[in-house]
């Protein structure tokens, strides 16, 4: 498998990381030899094989239905790049 | 050299021979006449640290002083602090001041131990050599020269330099247990869900854990005390008893039956760390244990099958990094589509792009089942071998990495010579089976040397009895680098 300049840039777009043509040259040679190491596992009969997604095989605990965090939204916005009367600030969506 | 092992410091504090804060103290005139050259430390605050030795004070001249009550430690900047900047080594966060501590934090401060600092670490804990940090590299303090290892290479750099008692890691592909094994310190990552990852900011979710850096096996059982515990803040937290990880400190290793995988002592492996590791089987042997040979087949597989799980994870957990709720965000923007491109162009750097690159195609359309799936099915295979060798052996020991520190910028610009170094730590992370690096010698420039140890699920206790009795009939873990006396309780 290999993959091209037009690849990284479709995955990076995928990502959202902006990437120029010279940037998307370079990481297409490094993200081939990572491709080439990640290869050998193609090679491995895991007919039967349960996948293994976690560490533990343990199953997500149930809480009770009750309100467990306090109201600290002014707090959080204090570090927010751009708030204005509570609400986060983006570039206009709707025109 | 005065004794700075916790429970020398903690029976000095009790003793009412030094206070919380004259300690702190030392410890940060050290880490101002060191840090500059070892660069371990992203965010120092003095008098943060001293209000927190004062409040320490208190508590025991209240009376209600804990076991390590005063001992002041150094956190991995990947733990959320609250009031203090918390940056993961990226330029994302270089100016996030976290609103909530993580819950190993609490814990810590539960305990009454200062925190003297943030540590340098690889950009998100992605790295091994610690050059992706967006604050520089750290220096190895056994040579300036060489790298301390990653990802939590400042942890392990200013507990080898005596800038701090201890530390705390995370490790996900080995990042406590490299550098550990690359600045000459112990490091224990432990069993999968014993320490809760509240907080701390997310690598690979079903790989990260948290652990304690430290000179000897003692301290770090003395932290893992005050770092496990149940959360049900993540719902990974397991719900266990809490142990005491000091108890079998002393027991005698006759009759422990020690696992020598053939996989970890074959080609690539240098000949230094192999007659070190080799001389530390003969010392266990000495104290009474007998060794048996295993196989760990499909550990080979272990770097492809993290190269795709460990970045999948990651490039879902970073998609939060955004721009519009904390952190960086760019200059300049044409819209919003433009905004979260351009600020996770700017904002990340190049390893965290890559490895968010794999996972973004990994996890794509038409790939799923031939990388993600493929390697959910392989991890299996790998914790299904150290299943069968847990039934011939208690403890299972090899080489942390394959050789010793490298020179700065060495494997810098090659990302697959770099993940080959983690080559004998990430089999443990993908059965999430605990692990821990132990110095056992030094190569012919001086460089220290690691052995680790992987033992089965919830054995720690087991583990840090075979390190502390090895590093009772040894003195690797108390050498010292060449930068002058580690700070005396008194300063």
């Amino acid at each position: 498998m290999s993959l091209t300049p037009d690849d990284v840039k479709r995955i990076a777009r995928l990502a959202r990381i902006e990437t120029s043509d010279a940037e998307a040259q370079a990481t297409q040679v490094q993200l081939n030899s990572i491709f080439g190491l990640i290869a050998a596992m193609q090679a491995v009969d895991t007919r039967d094989i349960a996948p293994m997604a976690h560490a533990q095989e343990v199953t997500q605990r149930l809480r009770d239905d009750v309100v467990t965090e306090t109201d600290r939204h002014a707090a959080f916005q204090t570090i927010a790049p751009a708030v204005e009367n509570g609400l986060y600030l983006v570039p206009k969506v709707i025109e | 050299m005065s004794d700075t092992s916790l429970s020398s410091l903690a029976a000095q504090l009790a003793a009412r021979q030094v206070s919380s804060r004259e300690l702190a103290q030392t410890y940060l005139d050290r880490i101002a006449a060191l840090n500059p050259a070892i660069n371990a430390f992203i965010t120092v605050d003095a008098e943060k640290t001293l209000a927190e030795a004062a409040a320490a004070d208190a508590l025991r001249a209240a009376g209600q002083a804990g076991p390590l009550t005063g001992v002041p430690v150094a956190h991995k900047d990947i733990f959320c602090t609250d009031g203090w900047l918390t940056t993961c080594g990226s330029k994302m966060l270089h100016n996030f001041v976290a609103p909530y501590d993580a819950h190993v934090i609490r814990r810590f401060k539960a305990a009454g131990m200062p925190s003297l600092g943030k540590t340098n670490m690889d950009e998100f804990a992605m790295g091994s050599s610690n050059e992706t940090s967006y604050f520089g590299a750290v220096k190895n303090p056994w040579n300036p020269a060489c790298v301390p290892g990653g990802s939590s290479g400042g942890a392990a750099a200013c507990v080898a330099a005596r800038m701090a008692p201890a530390a705390t890691g995370t490790d996900t592909g080995g990042s406590i247990r490299q550098p550990a094994a690359l600045c000459g310190i112990t490091g224990l990552k432990p069993t999968y869900g014993l320490v809760s990852r509240y907080g701390m900011i997310a690598f690979a979710s079903s790989l990260d854990q948290a652990g304690p850096m430290a000179p000897s096996a003692e301290d770090c059982a003395l932290l893992l005390n005050v770092m496990t515990g149940f959360d049900p803040s993540d719902s990974t937290s397991l719900d266990r008893e809490k142990e005491d990880y000091t108890r079998d400190l002393n027991l005698p290793l006759a009759g422990l039956r020690v696992g020598l995988p053939r996989e970890f002592f074959a080609e690539g492996l240098n000949n230094e760390v192999a007659a070190a590791v080799d001389a530390a089987v003969a010392e266990l042997k000495k104290l009474g244990a007998t060794t048996v040979g295993i196989s760990l087949a499909n550990s080979k597989l272990a770097i492809p099958v993290y190269y795709v799980l460990a970045p999948a994870e990651a490039s879902s957990n970073l998609s939060r990094f955004d721009g519009v709720r904390y952190g960086y965000r760019a200059p300049e923007y044409a819209n919003l589509d433009d905004m979260y491109c351009k600020t996770r162009a700017q904002g990340f750097g190049a390893e965290v792009k890559r490895r968010i690159l794999i996972g973004a195609y990994v996890l794509s359309h038409g790939y799923y089942d031939a990388y993600y799936l493929q390697a959910q099915k392989i991890r299996r295979l790998i914790a299904d071998d150290f299943n069968a060798a847990f039934k011939v052996c208690d403890v299972i020991l090899g080489p942390t990495a394959p050789g010793t520190a490298f020179r700065l910028g060495e494997k810098s610009g090659d990302p697959v010579e770099m993940y080959l170094n983690d080559l004998y730590t990430i089999p443990a992370n993908l059965a999430g089976l605990p692990g821990m690096s132990l110095p056992c010698g030094f190569d012919s420039k001086g460089l220290p040397i690691g052995l680790q140890l992987v033992g089965n699920y919830f054995s720690e206790a087991k583990m840090l009895n075979v390190a502390h009795q090895y590093q009772r009939a040894t003195d690797w873990h108390m050498r010292l680098p060449p930068l002058g006396e580690a700070p005396g309780a008194r300063g």
